[in-house]
Parts: C-alpha cells; sequence; structure tokens
C-alpha cells in the first residue's frame, strides 16, 4: 500500500505534509471535549463562570480534583467518589470474566464442533446486542426479585454477564472461524477431547481477541449506569451512581470544576486502558473478527 | 438465686426490647446538592441519635425522575426502600397499590392535624391515613429581580399586572439587560405558563383548567389570553434560552446580566450562595397579578409497608423529627422554602420567607391556594406529561397559535387521562 | 476456506459413534451453548415477549394485565411525539451511520500510510468511545451553545456573523446530536477500517502498480470492495449504536428544545417510567425491536447463508 505514496517525488512529498497536517487537525478537533474538561477542572468556580471555553486557568487549582475524590457530597454522604471505586471493580471484574470465557467456549462450540443448528444458535444469541437497556429494567426488576438477587452485587454481575454474552460470542466466533480447521482436526486425530483442544490449541492464539472482548466489556459495564442504580445494593453502588449525583443535581450551586474533576476521575480506568491496550485492540481486531 | 435469674431475664428482655427498637432503613431522595445534602444529613443525625441507621441511597436527576424510576424497579423486585421521598398525587398512586404503611399512631401522638393545613395534609393521607409526612412548603410564582438593574433601567417597583411588565421590558431592554431570564426546559416553560394563566384566570379557573382538566376551562377565552401572554413573553427574553437550567438562569439575574426571573423560592438558595440579602440586593414578589394565589409545592417522604416492627419505629421516629420544630426552622431556611407546620415561628427566617408565610394565610383564606402542576402537585404525571408537550412545543414553534394550542391542551389532556 | 459437516476421518468417526466419549463429544457442544442459549431464550426474548404482552395492557405506573388489545398501538401512532421521534430515528441514523463510515474510512486510509505517530494518532481518534456520554455530555452542551461555545469563540476572533446556534435551533438541534455522536463512535469504526486495509493481500497492490494504475483507481476498483464485509460489521454496530442512543440525547438536549430531539429510546423512557404509561411505552419498545429486527435480519440472512467460514 504505502510504495505508492512514498515515491520521493516533490508532489508526493507535499502530500504527505498535507496529510499530517490533516491528521494533526483531526486529533484537534477529537481531543477537543477532553482538553475543555481538563481546563475547566483546573480552574476555580469564578473564572469559570466568567471565561471563555478554552482559556487556560489565571489560577491553577486542584481543590477540585481533591473535593471530587474525597469529599464531594453524593447524598447525605460526602466523602466524594473514592468509596465508590471498589465496587465499581467488584462489579467489573467477575462480569468482564465470566462473559469473555462464556463467549470463548461459545464461539469455540459454534465454529470448531458444527452441529445442526449452530448457525441458528448463533443468530439467537446475537439479538441479544440489540435489545435496549430501559425495555429490560422492569422485567429483570422482577426476576431478580424472583431469584433472591435483587440489590446485590451479584444480581448486577448477573445481569451484564447476561447481556454481554451477546457481545463476546461475535467477537469470539468470528475470530475462531478464520482460524483454520486442520489444527483442530489434527489434535483431534492424536485423541484430544473438547476441552483439551480449546485449552492446548485455541487458547494461546487467542490473545488478540480476548483482549478486543475485555476491553469491550469493561468499557460497556464500567460506564453503565442504568443497571447500577437500579439493581445495585445499598453499599455496593457503581462509580457512575456517584458521578450522576455530583453532576445531575437539580438544585443548588453547580461546581463544574468538580463536575468535570470527578468525570475525568471515573474515566480514568477506561480510558487508561484504551490508552495502554489500543493497539492490541486494532491487533485482535485485523487477526480476523473484521470480516464480518 | 432467684433474683439472679430474674435479674438476668429482666436484663435480657431489656436488650432485645432495646435492640427491637434500633433499626437500619434505607431512604431514598435526590438531595445531592449542597444546602439540601447538609440538610438531610442533619436529619440522618437526629435519626442515628435515636439508635436507627440511616441507609442512604440517593438518586440525583431530573428533579426526582431517575429516583422514581429506580423506586419502580425495587417496588417491583420485591424490597422498596423503608422511605422514599415522594411528592402530590404520586402518594395516592402508589397508596392505592398497597405500597404504602400506615403512621396515624404517630401523627395522632403528635396531633399532627392542628398544625398541618388540611389542603396539604390530605396529600399525605391515604384511605384518611397517613401515608407520608410532608417536609416544606414552596412558593412556586414569585418574580425575583435585581433592583440595581432596575434602576439603571429607570423602573420603579415591580410589575403588577402584565401591561405594566411588558413596558417595564420595554425600558430594561433600551438600557442593554435581559428583561427575563428563563432556562428552556419543558418544566420551566411549564412553571413560566402556569403563573401566567393563575394571573390572569385567577384561582378558581386554574383548578378547573389544571386540575379538574375541564376541556371548557382549557379551549375558552381565559386559556388563549393566558397563552398568548406567555408566548408574547418570549420576545423579552434572549436567545440563547434553549436547555438552560435555571440556576443559570437565575445568576444572569446575579450578575446583572437581566433584571428578573419567575422561578420558584428555591431560587432563593442561589441569591444567599452568592452573598446577597433579601430585599436590599435582591427582591422578591409576586408574580405578575398573582399576589393573592400561592402555588404550591410539597415535598414528602412516604412510608413504604414494612413487616418488622423495628423498622416500623424507626419510620414513625423519622416522621416525627421531620415535623419537628427544630428541624422545620433549620431544614427550610437552607430550603428556601416556609415550615409545613404552621406553628413554627419565622422570627430568623429572611424577608422573602415572612412575605411567603403571609401569602400563604392570605391565599388559604381566599381560594389562591393552589397546586403546581408543573411540579407534580396537580395531576398525574401522565397528563403533566402531556401538558408540557403542548406548552413547551407552543413557546418553540413561532407558527403556532394560542388557539390551536388551547384546542392541542384539551385533546392532549383528554389522550392522556 | 470451507468446512465440511464431519472434521473427522471416516474411521475414527465410526469409532466415535459406537463409543462412549464419542457420543459424549457430540453432546458436549451444545451443552456448552445451550446456558447461553438458555439464558437467551428467556433475558432477551423472554422479555421481550412480557413487553408485547405488556402493550397489549392499560398499565399505568406498574404492571396491570388487563387487556385492551392493539389500543396501545393506535395511541401510539396518534402521538405527534413518537412520530417526531421516529423521524427523527431515521434522520439521525442515517447521517451518523453515513458520517461515520465516511470519517472512519478517511481516518483509516490516512493513518495506514505509514505514519510515525500512527499508534498516538489511533489512539485519540479511538479514546471517545471510552468515555460514556454522561461524562462527556455536559462538555458537549458548552462547546454546542451558541453563547458559551463554538460561535462566540469565532465572534472573538473577529468574524461578528459567524452563527452556530444548531443546538438551540427546535429544526437544527437532531443534527447537533449527529456531531456528538460521530465523535464518539467514528474512532471504533476507523480501528475496524485499519484491520481491513491491514489484512489485504500485498500481491493485489503489486499488481495494480504494476498495471501502472493511478492511486485513486487502486482505490476505488480494489480497496473498497474488499471492504465490504468491514463496512457490514461497521453498520451492524453503529445501527445498534444509533437505536440505543439514550445517554446521548439525555445529555446534550434531553429531548429538547420541545421534544425536537427526541429519539424512540428517550421517548420509551419518558412514557414508561416518567410518565407512568407502561402500556404506551412497551408498544413504543416493541416498534424499536421491529426497527431493529428489519436491519438484522436481512444482514443475518446474507451474512449466515453467503459464507461459511464468516
Amino acid at each position: 500500500m504505502d510504495n505508492v505514496i512514498r515515491r520521493r517525488t516533490p508532489g508526493a512529498r507535499m502530500l504527505r505534509t498535507g496529510l499530517y497536517v490533516l491528521l494533526m487537525v483531526m486529533a484537534l478537533v477529537y481531543l477537543l471535549p477532553l482538553v475543555v474538561m481538563l481546563l475547566t477542572s483546573l480552574k476555580p468556580l469564578e473564572e469559570i463562570r466568567a471565561g471563555g471555553l478554552l482559556s487556560l486557568p489565571d489560577s491553577l487549582t486542584f481543590s477540585a480534583w481533591l473535593k471530587a475524590w474525597g469529599s464531594a457530597c453524593t447524598g447525605t454522604r460526602c466523602e466524594g467518589l473514592s468509596g465508590y471505586f471498589m465496587n465499581s471493580v467488584s462489579i467489573v471484574v467477575p462480569a468482564v470474566a465470566i462473559s469473555t470465557l462464556m463467549g470463548a467456549l461459545n464461539g469455540y462450540a459454534l465454529t470448531k464442533w458444527r452441529f445442526r443448528g449452530a448457525n441458528l444458535c448463533f443468530a439467537l444469541l446475537l439479538f441479544g446486542c440489540f435489545i435496549p437497556f430501559q425495555v429490560v429494567l422492569m422485567p429483570m426488576a422482577q426476576t431478580l426479585g424472583w431469584l433472591g438477587l435483587a440489590s446485590s452485587t451479584s444480581g448486577l454481575v448477573l445481569v451484564h454477564v447476561v447481556y454481554g454474552i451477546a457481545f463476546t460470542t461475535l467477537f469470539f466466533r468470528n475470530y475462531y472461524v478464520s482460524i483454520p480447521d486442520e489444527m483442530i482436526s489434527a489434535a483431534k486425530l492424536d485423541g484430544a477431547g473438547f476441552f483439551r483442544v480449546f485449552w492446548r490449541i485455541l487458547l494461546p492464539i487467542s490473545g488478540p481477541i480476548i483482549t478486543v472482548s475485555v476491553i469491550w466489556q469493561f468499557t460497556q459495564i464500567w460506564n453503565d449506569f442504568l443497571f447500577g442504580v437500579a439493581f445495585a445494593g445499598f453499599g455496593s453502588q457503581p462509580v457512575t451512581v456517584a458521578l450522576n449525583n455530583l453532576v445531575n443535581t437539580s438544585t443548588g450551586v453547580k461546581e463544574y470544576n468538580v463536575d468535570m474533576a470527578g468525570a475525568l476521575i471515573a474515566a480514568l480506568p477506561t480510558l487508561v486502558v484504551y490508552v495502554v491496550a489500543g493497539k492490541y485492540f486494532v491487533r485482535g481486531l485485523t487477526a480476523g473478527s473484521v470480516k464480518g | 438465686m432467684k433474683t439472679i435469674h430474674a435479674l438476668a431475664a429482666g436484663a435480657l428482655l431489656a436488650t432485645v426490647a432495646g435492640q427491637a427498637q434500633a433499626a437500619e432503613i434505607e431512604v431514598l431522595h435526590w438531595w445531592t446538592s449542597g444546602g439540601e445534602a447538609k440538610a438531610a444529613s442533619m436529619l440522618k443525625q437526629k435519626l442515628e441519635a435515636k439508635g436507627h441507621t440511616w441507609k442512604d441511597f440517593a438518586v440525583a436527576g431530573g428533579g426526582g425522575d431517575s429516583a422514581m424510576t429506580v423506586l419502580k424497579s425495587r417496588a417491583i423486585s420485591g424490597n422498596p426502600p423503608a422511605v422514599a421521598q415522594i411528592k402530590g398525587p404520586l402518594i395516592q398512586e402508589w397508596g392505592e397499590m398497597g405500597f404504602l404503611g400506615n403512621i396515624d399512631k404517630i401523627a395522632e401522638e403528635e396531633n399532627w392535624n392542628s398544625f398541618l393545613t388540611p389542603q396539604l395534609a390530605a396529600y399525605n393521607k391515604v384511605d384518611g391515613h397517613y401515608a407520608a409526612v410532608p417536609v416544606n412548603i414552596h412558593r412556586i410564582n414569585w418574580l425575583w429581580a435585581n433592583p440595581e438593574v432596575l434602576e439603571k433601567a429607570g423602573v420603579d417597583g415591580l410589575p403588577a399586572t402584565w401591561d405594566e411588565f411588558f413596558a417595564d421590558a420595554k425600558k430594561i431592554r433600551e438600557a442593554g439587560f435581559i428583561p427575563l431570564a428563563h432556562g428552556g426546559q419543558p418544566w420551566q416553560d411549564a412553571t413560566v405558563f402556569e403563573v401566567v394563566m393563575m394571573g390572569i384566570g385567577g384561582g378558581d379557573f386554574y383548578r378547573k383548567a389544571f386540575v379538574e382538566l375541564d376541556p371548557e376551562a382549557l379551549t375558552s377565552e381565559t386559556m388563549v389570553k393566558s397563552l398568548k401572554t406567555f408566548k408574547k413573553l418570549r420576545g423579552t427574553m434572549d436567545e440563547n434560552i434553549a436547555g438552560r437550567d435555571w440556576n443559570i438562569a437565575t445568576s444572569m439575574v446575579i450578575n446583572g446580566k437581566a433584571a428578573m426571573q419567575i422561578m420558584g423560592d428555591w431560587a432563593k438558595g442561589e441569591f444567599t450562595a452568592a452573598g446577597l440579602t433579601a430585599g436590599e440586593d435582591y427582591l422578591c414578589e409576586a408574580a405578575p397579578m398573582t399576589e393573592h394565589m400561592f402555588s404550591y409545592n410539597v415535598d414528602s417522604f412516604a412510608m413504604f409497608k414494612i413487616d418488622d416492627e423495628g423498622k416500623q419505629q424507626a419510620q414513625m421516629d423519622l416522621a416525627s423529627l421531620i415535623l419537628s420544630k427544630d428541624f422545620q426552622s433549620t431544614f427550610n431556611k437552607a430550603k428556601g422554602s416556609i415550615p409545613v407546620r404552621l406553628d413554627v415561628p419565622l422570627d430568623d427566617f429572611d424577608a422573602c420567607a415572612k412575605a411567603s408565610r403571609k401569602a400563604f394565610d392570605v391565599a388559604s383564606e381566599g381560594n389562591g391556594l393552589v397546586p403546581s402542576l408543573a411540579h407534580g402537585m396537580a395531576v398525574s404525571a401522565s397528563v403533566q406529561g402531556a401538558v408540557f408537550d403542548v406548552i413547551t412545543n407552543f413557546f418553540n414553534d413561532p407558527e403556532m397559535t394560542a388557539e390551536t394550542a388551547a384546542k392541542r391542551l384539551a385533546s392532549a389532556v383528554r389522550a392522556a387521562s | 476456506m470451507s468446512q465440511t459437516d464431519s472434521p473427522l476421518p471416516r474411521s475414527r468417526a465410526k469409532a466415535g459413534r459406537h463409543s462412549l466419549s464419542g457420543s459424549l463429544e457430540r453432546v458436549l457442544p451444545r451443552l456448552v451453548v445451550a446456558p447461553s442459549l438458555a439464558v437467551a431464550l428467556f433475558f432477551v426474548y423472554g422479555y421481550m415477549l412480557w413487553t408485547f404482552i405488556l402493550s397489549l395492557t392499560d398499565s399505568g405506573m406498574l404492571p396491570q394485565y388487563d387487556f385492551i388489545g392493539f389500543a396501545q398501538y393506535t395511541r401510539l401512532f396518534a402521538n405527534e411525539r413518537w412520530n417526531v421521534a421516529a423521524t427523527n430515528l431515521v434522520v439521525f441514523g442515517g447521517l451518523f451511520i453515513i458520517l461515520c463510515l465516511f470519517l472512519g474510512l478517511v481516518l483509516a486510509i490516512l493513518l495506514d500510510q505509514r505514519i510515525r505517530q500512527e499508534g498516538a494518532l489511533r489512539t485519540i481518534y479511538l479514546y471517545p468511545m471510552a468515555l460514556s456520554l454522561i461524562v462527556t455530555g455536559v462538555v458537549w452542551r458548552w462547546i454546542l451553545n451558541p453563547g458559551l461555545g463554538i460561535q462566540s469563540l469565532v465572534r472573538s476572533w473577529g468574524f461578528e456573523d459567524f452563527t452556530f446556534d444548531w443546538l438551540v435551533n427546535p429544526d437544527m438541534a437532531i443534527y447537533a446530536l449527529v456531531i456528538a455522536a460521530v465523535w464518539q463512535a467514528s474512532g471504533f469504526v476507523m480501528a475496524l477500517f485499519l484491520a481491513g486495509l491491514r489484512s489485504i493481500d500485498d500481491s493485489l497492490f503489486k499488481a495494480a502498480a504494476l498495471d501502472g494504475a493511478s492511486l485513486p483507481k487502486v482505490y476505488w476498483r480494489i480497496v473498497i470492495p474488499c471492504l465490504r464485509p468491514v463496512v457490514f460489521s461497521a453498520v451492524m454496530i453503529l445501527a445498534h449504536i444509533a437505536i440505543k442512543s439514550f445517554d446521548l440525547v439525555m445529555a446534550l438536549t434531553g429531548g429538547g428544545p420541545g421534544y425536537a430531539t427526541d429519539l424512540p429510546a428517550t421517548f420509551m423512557y419518558t412514557y414508561t417510567f416518567t410518565r407512568g404509561e407502561i402500556g404506551l411505552g412497551s408498544a413504543s419498545a416493541i416498534m424499536m425491536l421491529c426497527g431493529v429486527l428489519a436491519i438484522l435480519v436481512p444482514y443475518l440472512y446474507s451474512e449466515l447463508r453467503g459464507n461459511k467460514h464468516g
């Protein structure tokens, strides 16, 4: 691909500079909201009221960050967002682990052990991606009540696993489908069973798609608000609930700097995941899941 | 030996009885911001001083919207919180479905009927039994103003009629200020509209149209006139009203960019937070033509049906604390409303609160005490939503005539009830 | 690449049919998929059925099972707000998908040119997907607000007549929504296209270069046709985001001005929860799901019929 553009003619050089300029401009546009959030979180309130969006802070203050972390009011508790982080972690980790594992097994079973109706199963599972969560809220509340899991972390984990399986199955199925069958049949010939083939052969090369699945699920579940506020137990509410209480107060003075700092703090884990694991994300997609 | 056994038995009984009294109750509310959160935590401390535990369940957003959604899903899953902040006719709806408990015991003990207005107490009763406890009384039909801006524009005092208002607005515009600060959200549009309507139509008309939902009232000349006046108000606002939060509009008045705002008395909190004094740095008057009217918004805490005796006791204790003179005084001072308990003296409240109490007395004696539709006190949520849709669309559509809007109002209300 | 139905050579298959481990192996895949299928049947299809049943009732604040036939659907189609919401979905969804595809493709092609800072740039285009709109909603509201954001910024640079008041204009507000939505999702589409571009066989390009084909022709004739499957995947994901768009609307406009930017997801939430009209809300949810089916079924049909290798 690149040999077409890389010819060292002056025309190509100009094209290349133009390319960089375009990419930089686009990058600035994409960064705009993040920059505004960052700047606002570092300004004192008077400056925010008076000044423009992109103006640099006259007096750099980190007090908003400290307040958002440790002392902002989210109800009668005024302890900031810190306490809710562990809650989010205890919901996200099991949910991501379980849904990824089940997705992997499903993808494996559907593609490497073709049974009649495998495609139909896949199609049926896939529909779960599309159901809007608001539709699911009430029946799920009733179901969790029956199961005795209402207002508990396990209930919330169940909900996220249930609605994550569709996506993880999609990712793994599309990935495994493009892995040559010969690898599997060779192993079967040697007497390997269902799980051994999975463990010994597929899992070691599943790194990229596991990363895609984990990143996707982590983002979806960490950022979820609706299920978190409706189904979490007292004392185990995720950080999005606390953030909502911080940002969406109906009355009272809105401390925009604290709001922005809080939003950035709540988003930090997902941002870190995307920055660090971003390249594995693309690599995972390249390795076959993309071809539809 | 016998005495020791008796003593031991007595001690055991005492501890068991003591433990039966101390319970944990979950309280759902949406008071998450500065002043209100402090007031709520004050309540929490008092409750815990009685030995109970308050499990805080705060859900901000939409003026209670998200909290109500969560409440519904909790109720469906079979474990509603012990106490929830519900107001107005919604309390009746929950009660009719059998979710609410009965706190008549504490109501009789403390003789609530002696210091609560019957009209307001009725909201908190289901089948004649108290199931909820009111906390405060907000007045909606206030006009807030920045006296400096008025002075610079050459306006003397606040307008008492809409004609005066538009005349004043012209002067204010010419002086370079925005006459009316407003936030273009459906509930704010509806608030301003109902204030205009109650002024032009009076208490009886308001009740007919917005409580009884009489189609004749909804399509009457008075309604059309109110709609026309309401639309004309748009010319006194600035261009960027869409989506603006109410407190940003208030800050426009505080900063001297705008002259006036029509808003309930929680706006006081903003003025106080900016260090301003009522009557001197900011003015409060009844909105034009509504001097004898009091449009109210009352927050309540509803008690859910619970089998556990300890929790029932905690609910009663909470109710008693909410209506205690001490809490009524402190809380309402922080929130900007007036105590729902009428025998609490307002000596150390600000001038606007005192004016509010006076207006309340006047309005209750006349027929000017009306529930606010825009704040969920008059009709069911679905009718309220339908009205919001029509009003806000009418306000934002330059082409829609008042007559069309009135007809739409009647048909929307009919479709939603 | 095709897969046969029986991966085992004949002799082995014969043996398998008679041994316990053989029959276990045949059952095991189904056993493994069964829990997920059961979960989907209950939590997805079961709930959809329950929602459909509710749409035939007169439920108000909480579910009540007094059946009134299809009256709620009649009410729904006569509801002006629903018509606005449905139209908005078509406009918003269409624009959103087209713009994301275009922007994603352009960015992917540009990034594919062996740029030195590819990693950093890719992260910058991709990160919006990590943030929830509750987090970025307020900021976008500021940026798009004429008094605070872009309009006032450009005016402060001297262009006094510049107007960008889409967010507060009932006719244009829906397009303002598209801007924020495209910002959030286009990076992901770019990642999809980048992966797709990278997996195009180099030999195709060498052949084209040998034939002396110009750059645009190379793209037109080779790249774009090879990317068709990627476009399909991207369209599916974008369509699901468009249909589920709730946080976006609530954070940016709350459905306003008036209800000019209402979408079916927010309509359903408002009527079901805020206004306590579960019957009507359920009817709107079923209509939403019908819309999803209308897109998904043809795609699945072509995807799972036309290729055995995926």
